[in-house]
């Protein structure tokens, strides 16, 4: 738990990727099994058994603890986990920490003690008890000789605990861990560790770590139970890749890249088809030896919070899609997909309100045919002959965009707003489905960004390499006399422009909050967004999707920038 | 009142807080005085407690040579050493300095007047500090403790441990460099002697402003082992190197001509996790010359003082945990003491 608990502590802090990627091979690389599989399961979220209520740790804490100084404690610190984790008391008999000692009726005589440099023994005692008190302080797990014990045996307790008995089994784990393994050890049974890495994030070091593609960890990784030691085994190279066959895994998706308008000179539009592209989530749908499973483009089983699409899907197939809120043949905005999104199993209101669809691009598996290694232009015609078939409410394909030049599909991408369509997809008909995002085969053609002229208000550091820089801009539009924030932007420009961006930041700051700096305003940047929608979350009532800085207008006076009133036009 | 003698008037008689900071009727002198003041007992050399442009200041010698480089002239018109253990009489006050273990010269000062005596212990802390000597607990009716992490939630970590963290992440990242914000007095010095200690013995490169204090280490006999500037070196030189900075230089322009830095800071407030997040700091590491609050409470516990002034840094909670003790507690107002460390 000692090396875990360091792991999770580095990774909290430790903004690059590259740095995260780098922490977690080394623990890879250096825990047994079967610790480091729990630990992976816990950095995935794979880890499943009762969760500790805060209110348990709360009274925990408490029956060890002055309330009045948990409370100015709890206020310093702000977080629950990490104030019981630091003021947790050491259990050790030779520092009783509730009842402190204290020495009473002591006998003065004269003027009190020797203060030359050979004091007597009055003073070198003292300093001797000192020194196994205050002055030789507690290594992990020397509480008491207290055994520390392991992630492995943590996780085995409290997968057959009841959530009233995890607090029992607690209280001497805390005793027997240092303060950052008492802190990992809430963190891990109140739920949600918080530390900045996704479970695609550690399956791509472990990918790195064992020198395989990581499709070929996401193939398999839903047909894995923790700790993962045939996973760890093939990894290093003792076994082949464990066999998961009939079990309803995910697919590593096939990505787009972004095309240039400049790129589009060279390609041949005969080569290619066109579809739109839809303004939701990809997905994909596999059904496999009887079971079904909805997942997000990460792999991540989102299944729970659609069960309409999961009892509409049929036995036996793999399909690629969009998913959507649709009403009456007519796509939703994206917002009302949020609402299903937040919901981890929506109320039969919710599933009326906002009735779920997939629309299908591509089919990847149909019985036990993996349709992979077709041409796109032949998965398409397997995917109508299949639709044609079973065709059910719930799903509809997506369309295919005919066209003959670019000029033509140009147009038709102009008119993907007014419309409610992010843009448009480009897949070559010879594509083969390959995991990742090769270049070449499929290009995403997104609608024009919509525009605004805004005035920059705040500005804070970055993190990393930009950490002595300015890098994020908060941004406001007029009300009146009034600048309103309406969003935050923290790409778009060169190194060049962060430079003399940062500069500027520097000598036109009013106020300072920690990271934070208050700019008069007077520079003028125009962002560039996808869209923007109503928020009851921003003081401005607006939230914009994808913000970046456009342009910055060094030339533009700021009295000149655009009004919350004109963004708001720009909702719908 | 039992505890004192008959005669002895009680301390807060002859002792009390006024706008420039603690003062000792009388004597008629200051400790740590915030504004410039006829007499000043000074307890260390940090900014915030000795201060320029006073008249008379008595201090440990090494205390007096860092006033020296720090204010030069201004330092004091006169500038009185005295050795831990020396008593000095000023108008009926014997005062006596004790070591306080927070940094080179550090002292307590035991005020004894007529039967009576209160300790200021300035800043301190319990741990072994290769740098400095330790603290010496001394028997007093009133003992004036700081709190600056005056909470329970703090608890530093052993200070060999957090050198290993740093140690650790240097073999980790070999290609970054690693970038240690601390105090130019005291923090500076202690984390070279950890470092020389845990066995390293490259070079440490420093940021310009530290280096004057660190050669004044050195002349008291603190051996730190080779530093070095870092101006004018190709960037690529620092890779895999440390580099010592005071805690400011931590985020600002300087960095940029540094490979790819990870950010430390050595520091006791690292202990709080949304505090380092909230600097940037990468890689924090919790070493702190002040007393945590284990060594705060045992050492009210150990100097047997029936009554204890508590000062600087989380009052309450400390004045709160010594009264349920059975001490009489309170909290001294004063001002002027920054959140250092």
């Amino acid at each position: 738990m000692i090396r875990f608990a360091a792991l999770l502590d580095a990774l909290l802090f430790t903004p690059a990727r590259n740095g995260k990627l780098r922490l977690m091979q080394e623990y890879f690389a250096g825990a047994p099994d079967p610790e480091r599989g729990w630990a992976l399961a816990a950095l995935t979220g794979e880890l499943a058994f009762a969760e500790a209520k805060p209110s348990q740790v709360r009274d925990l804490v408490l029956e060890r603890v002055d309330a009045e100084l948990f409370g100015w404690s709890l206020d310093f610190v702000g977080d629950l986990a990490e104030t019981a984790a630091l003021i947790w008391p050491a259990p050790s008999p030779s520092h009783p920490q509730p009842s402190l000692p204290r020495t009473r009726g002591r006998v003065r005589e004269g003027a009190g003690p020797s203060l030359s440099r050979d004091a007597g023994e009055g003073l070198t005692g003292t300093l001797a008890r000192t020194a196994g008190e205050g002055g030789a302080p507690r290594a992990p797990g020397e509480g008491a000789g207290a055994h520390v014990p392991s992630l492995t045996e943590i996780v085995e307790t409290l997968r057959l605990a009841s959530r009233a008995e995890v607090g029992r089994h607690l209280a001497p784990w805390l005793d027997a861990l240092d303060a950052t393994g008492r802190w990992a050890l809430l963190k891990l049974v109140t739920g949600g560790l918080r530390i900045g890495v996704s479970a695609r994030l550690a399956k791509l070091a472990l990918a790195e770590w064992g020198g395989v593609e990581p499709a070929q960890i996401d193939e398999i990784w839903h047909g894995l139970q923790p700790p993962y030691r045939a996973l760890f085994d093939w990894l290093e190279g003792r076994t082949a890749r464990p066999q998961v066959a009939d079990l309803p895994t995910f697919t590593p998706l096939m990505l787009a890249q972004p095309l240039e308008d400049a790129d589009i000179g060279g390609l041949d539009p005969r080569d290619y088809l066109a579809e739109w592209k839809w303004d939701g989530i990809r997905v994909q749908l596999v059904a496999r030896g009887g079971e079904k499973r909805l997942y997000s483009r990460s792999g991540d089983d989102v299944g729970g919070a659609f069960p309409d699409i999961i009892a509409a899907l049929p036995a036996a197939v793999t399909l690629d899609g969009e998913l959507l809120v649709i009403r009456d043949g007519e796509v939703a905005p994206f917002n009302d997909l949020q609402q299903r999104l937040n919901r981890k199993s929506p109320s039969p209101k919710m599933l009326r309100e906002f009735p779920a669809a997939v629309r299908l691009y591509d089919i990847l598996r149909e019985g036990d045919e993996d349709l992979r290694g077709l041409s796109f232009a032949e998965r398409r015609r397997r995917l109508e002959a299949w639709y044609a078939r079973a065709p059910r409410p719930g799903f509809d394909l997506s369309p295919l965009v005919p066209f003959v030049s670019w000029q033509e599909l140009a147009e038709l991408r102009d008119g993907a707003r007014a419309r409610g369509i992010e843009g448009l997809m480009l897949k070559r008909a010879d594509s083969l489905y390959i995991a990742g995002r090769p270049k070449g085969p499929w290009f995403k053609w997104k609608r024009g960004a919509l525009t605004i002229d805004a005035v920059l208000m705040y500005a804070q550091r970055g993190h990393g390499k930009r950490s002595s820089f300015y890098s994020d801009y908060t941004f406001g539009a007029w009300r009146g006399d009034e600048l309103v924030p309406v969003g935050k932007a923290y790409s778009g420009f060169t190194d060049e422009e962060l430079r003399r961006l940062d500069l500027w930041v520097r000598h036109h700051t009013t106020r300072r909050y920690g990271p934070v700096r208050e700019v008069e305003p007077g520079l003028v940047l125009e962002i560039a967004f996808d869209s923007v929608h109503r928020s009851t979350r921003h003081r401005s009532g607006v939230a914009m999707r994808f913000p970046r800085v456009h342009r910055i207008r060094w030339d533009k006076p700021y009295r000149e920038a655009d009004t919350l009133e004109a963004l708001q036009r720009l909702m719908n | 009142m039992t505890f004192l003698k008959p005669l002895s008037p009680h301390p807060e008689t002859w002792i009390r807080t006024t706008p420039a900071g603690l003062y000792c009727e009388p004597g008629n002198f200051y400790i740590d005085p915030v504004l410039p003041v006829a007499r000043a007992v000074v307890t260390h050399g940090h900014g915030d407690h000795a201060r320029p442009g006073n008249g008379a200041v008595l201090a440990t010698e090494p205390t007096i040579a860092i006033m020296r480089q720090r204010y030069g002239d201004d330092a004091g018109g006169s500038l009185q050493t005295a050795d831990y253990g020396e008593a000095t009489e000023i108008d009926g006050v014997t005062v006596t300095l004790a070591p306080a273990g927070h940094v080179l010269g550090s002292a307590q000062v035991i005020l004894d007047y007529r039967g009576g005596r209160v300790v200021v212990s300035g800043d301190y802390k319990r741990r072994p500090d290769p740098t400095c000597p330790p603290f010496e607990p001394v028997n007093c009716d009133v003992f004036v403790t700081e709190a600056t992490f005056g909470l329970p939630v703090f608890r530093h970590p052993p200070d060999t441990l957090e050198i290993d963290k740093l140690l650790h992440s240097l073999r980790l990242f070999p290609e970054r460099c690693h970038l240690v914000g601390v105090y130019a007095l005291g923090k500076c010095q202690r984390v070279l002697a950890l470092l020389r200690r845990a066995g390293y013995e490259e070079p440490v490169y420093m940021h310009g402003a530290l280096f004057a204090l660190v050669e004044l280490y050195e002349r008291f006999g603190v051996a730190l082992g080779p530093v070095l500037p870092c101006l004018d070196l190709p960037r690529d030189a620092l890779k895999g190197r440390i580099v010592l900075a005071p805690p400011g230089a931590l985020a600002n322009r300087w960095t940029r001509r540094l490979p790819d830095p990870v950010a430390a800071l050595a520091s006791g407030w690292m202990r709080v996790k949304q505090r380092a997040k909230a600097r940037g700091v990468e890689l924090p590491l919790v070493i702190s010359d002040h007393a945590d609050w284990d060594e705060l409470t045992a050492t009210l516990a150990e100097v047997g003082a029936e009554e204890v002034w508590v000062t600087h840094g989380r009052e309450e909670a400390l004045v709160h945990y010594a009264q349920s003790r059975g001490f009489r507690a309170r909290a001294l107002q004063l001002i002027g003491f920054e959140e250092e460390d």
